[in-house]
């Protein structure tokens, strides 16, 4: 079928509902309204509400809530409407989704998705368009995945669903309707903790994912003299990293883009892997392209702030030309 | 076994949506031409309301949060405030900021998405837009707090949605200011509706003045269409504020959607909202007002048109507001740090805010 990636996520949640009665779905408007941005459409009519739950409207409690139903025997998927608003669950999200398993030495695992729109690009109000991704991938215990696209996003949620570690799941919104894709009708896997390489090439590797994933696709498009080698990461954490350097020791050059802000960023974390293993392979010091250092500003200034063409095309020159 | 709590809520009205007074609970300062006045200020918010749906629509506001059939809420709340208390809003009482003198500008602003439109609410003693929802209560309790440290007699008086008293920011806030006695008022903008999430869903609770009752204090539910009776409650608690915290239960209705991202078709049909429209909270006052001579078609008409003239040109003004991408790294921090001053420099030394991709 074709389908944009909100399609395809519903579709993803439909066939692991059918799969699965343990499986329930929780957050606030996820019932009759479908989710604000429609991904739960249809499943309160088809599943009912003991399984498609619209909670009062308290994060921390969606998050508390569903590692209680996980540590019972459900495999809760929860929605946090936006990634501002996830932060009023943070406690529970690091103080125990994380570490529940470590302190319990196995004796409990947490199967749980927690499900949340981000990063900016469509004139959201303040608080909508955050990137957390560095976050919660800092904290250890817990799978941190975007997709950048339909057919990723089905293959990893459900992925996700049959994963026994909890999942923070994040779904740019910039991404929901910007483009259909040919989806298998199917279940499918897309593996998690493993990164594609979308584009081969032998001069510059070039990291990226979520919504930057197209800017730098549109730009390496461009610059046909350039051999760029594409990684989109798909999964934060556990990272990848063994892509990431083989593509490195061949291609010496490597940049990192990100829309997250740059300062200890999920781009850092990347750039001293490379610097600890392949420092010898690189001809270049290693680039970042991500946001300023600053909380994502009101809508009115966010194409100052969101990495555009324009600096990835002006960091690739500046790279190849080191 | 024995009785160790017993608790009622009580309900207030004054003015009926038949337009009928009752004159024994009516505060003596809502004469009639008070009265003209708060119709007045309502007609402003909500053709206020009007412009900016409109303004939305044509793509000159980001979004928007309509407040449609929640102006005697706000109004009426506004009014019982004293110039130096503090108000402290959600993301919806734009009723309130117009009553509180903020400018028709810098609201506009907002909707369109600048931060300049929060620069300058402090000089009026309000808090700025708080949208992660409820996360704005501690904060009232802490500015209550502080009135009571410097001894300003002031209160604060804060706005939380029925949605919003579901979140954790709502019960501590409301229990920290029972515990210290602090001058707070919460008023619950009561309209109903949380998105898609009816009422019923948020609490089992029947009323929900009656969490005030878990936090040790005075709470009362009022019509929140009848601005009489909103000001009445309102004033009484901030006259009260001096010996405590209280919490006012406005019951309104969202008669728009919840913003303008929102398409309640999916999840509320009309009927339930056709049901409102009978208390809306202007007619019955504009009703009250030409029984008593005192507002007619005549009036309401140039009413309008200066509203209209007067929200126009303010409109006019806000989109001459041209931002400098600088003034987003220029007010991080008090000192601006290297990192943001390189970021800031090399963005505008490469010209990343403009431009074409090179082949
Ligand atoms: C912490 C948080 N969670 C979710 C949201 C998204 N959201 C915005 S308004 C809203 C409903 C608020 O309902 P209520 O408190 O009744 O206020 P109303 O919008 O009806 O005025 C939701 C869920 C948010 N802004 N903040
Ligand atoms: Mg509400």
């Amino acid at each position: 079928m074709m389908a944009n990636m909100v399609t395809a996520l519903n579709n993803a949640l439909d066939q692991i509902m059918a799969e699965n009665k343990d499986v329930v779905i929780l957050g606030e408007d996820v019932g009759k309204d479908g989710g604000v941005f429609r991904v739960t459409d249809g499943l309160f009519d088809k599943y009912g509400r003991d399984r498609v739950l619209d909670t009062p409207l308290a994060e921390s409690s969606i998050a508390g809530v569903s590692i209680g139903m996980a540590a019972s025997g459900l495999r809760p998927i929860a929605e946090m409407q936006f990634a501002g608003f996830m932060l009023l669950a943070f406690s529970q999200i690091v103080n125990h989704a994380a570490r529940f398993r470590a302190r319990t030495r196995g004796g409990y695992t947490l199967p749980m998705v927690i499900r949340t729109p981000v990063s900016g690009g469509v004139r959201t109000l303040e608080h909508h368009s955050d990137s957390p991704e560095a976050l919660y991938s800092h904290i250890g215990g817990l799978v941190v995945v975007e997709p950048s696209n339909p057919y990723d996003a089905k293959g990893l949620m459900i992925a996700a669903s049959h994963s026994d570690d909890p999942v923070i799941f994040l779904e740019p919104t910039k991404l929901y309707r910007l483009f259909k894709q040919e989806v298998p009708e199917d279940m499918y896997e897309v593996q998690l903790s493993k990164a594609n390489v979308m584009k081969e090439g032998d001069e510059l590797t070039i990291v990226t994912w979520g919504t930057m994933v197209n800017v730098v696709n549109n730009v390496v498009a461009k610059k046909k003299n350039v051999s760029a080698e594409v990684i989109d990461l798909r999964t934060i954490n556990p990272l990848d990293e063994e892509t990431i350097l083989k593509s490195v020791e061949k291609t010496g050059r490597v940049m990192i883009v990100h829309e997250a802000s740059m300062s200890f960023g999920p781009g850092a974390e990347i750039a001293a892997r490379i610097a600890e293993k392949e420092i010898f392979h690189l001809s270049a010091p290693v680039v970042r392209v991500a946001a300023p250092s600053l909380p994502y500003p009101f809508p009115g200034y966010e194409q100052y702030y969101v990495p555009n063409e324009l600096r990835v095309s002006k960091a690739i020159d500046k790279i190849m030309s080191e | 076994m024995k009785d160790v709590y017993d608790g009622t809520v009580r309900y207030m009205q004054i003015l009926d949506e038949n337009g009928n007074m009752d004159e024994s609970l009516r505060p003596k300062e809502i004469t009639d031409v008070k009265l003209v006045e708060l119709y007045k200020a309502m007609s402003f918010a909500r053709a206020l309301d009007a412009k900016a749906l409109s303004l939305q629509r044509q793509g000159r506001a980001v979004t928007y949060a309509p407040i449609l059939g929640e102006e005697a809420t706000q109004i009426g709340t506004a009014a019982a405030m004293r110039p130096n208390d503090v108000f402290v809003p959600n993301f919806r009482q734009h009723g309130v900021y117009l009553y509180r003198k903020a400018s028709l500008e810098s609201i506009m602003l907002y909707w369109r998405g600048y931060e300049e439109s929060l620069k300058d609410i402090k000089s009026i003693n309000a808090f700025p837009v708080a949208v992660p929802v409820s996360t704005q209560m501690p904060h009232a309790a802490g500015a209550a707090y502080a009135q009571k440290y410097k001894k300003t007699g002031n209160a604060v008086i804060a706005y939380v949605g029925d949605g919003g008293t579901s979140e954790g920011d709502f019960y501590e806030s409301i229990n920290f200011a029972g515990v210290l006695k602090l001058p707070l008022v919460t008023i619950i903008e009561n309209n109903q509706w949380a998105i898609s999430v009816p009422r019923e869903w948020q609490s089992a609770a029947q009323t929900l003045a009656q969490k005030a009752i878990a936090a040790g204090i005075p709470g009362i539910q009022v019509d929140g269409n009848d601005v009489v009776a909103v000001y009445a409650a309102t004033r009484d608690s901030v006259i009260g504020a001096k010996d405590g915290p209280s919490v006012v239960e406005c019951i309104t209705y969202r008669m728009s959607m919840h913003t303008t991202a929102d398409d309640p078709e999916k999840y509320r049909p009309d009927s339930l909202v056709e049901a409102w429209k009978p208390k809306d909270p202007l007619l019955r006052v504009r009703t009250y007002l030409a029984r008593k001579g005192l507002w007619d078609d005549k009036k309401e008409s140039a009413m309008s048109e200066e509203h209209l003239s007067i929200i126009d040109e303010a409109v006019a003004r806000a989109e001459e507001f041209k931002p400098d991408p600088r003034s987003m790294f220029e007010n991080v921090y008090s000192t601006m740090p290297q990192v943001l001053k390189d970021e800031e420099e090399e963005a505008v030394a490469e010209g990343f805010w403009q431009g074409e991709v090179s082949k």
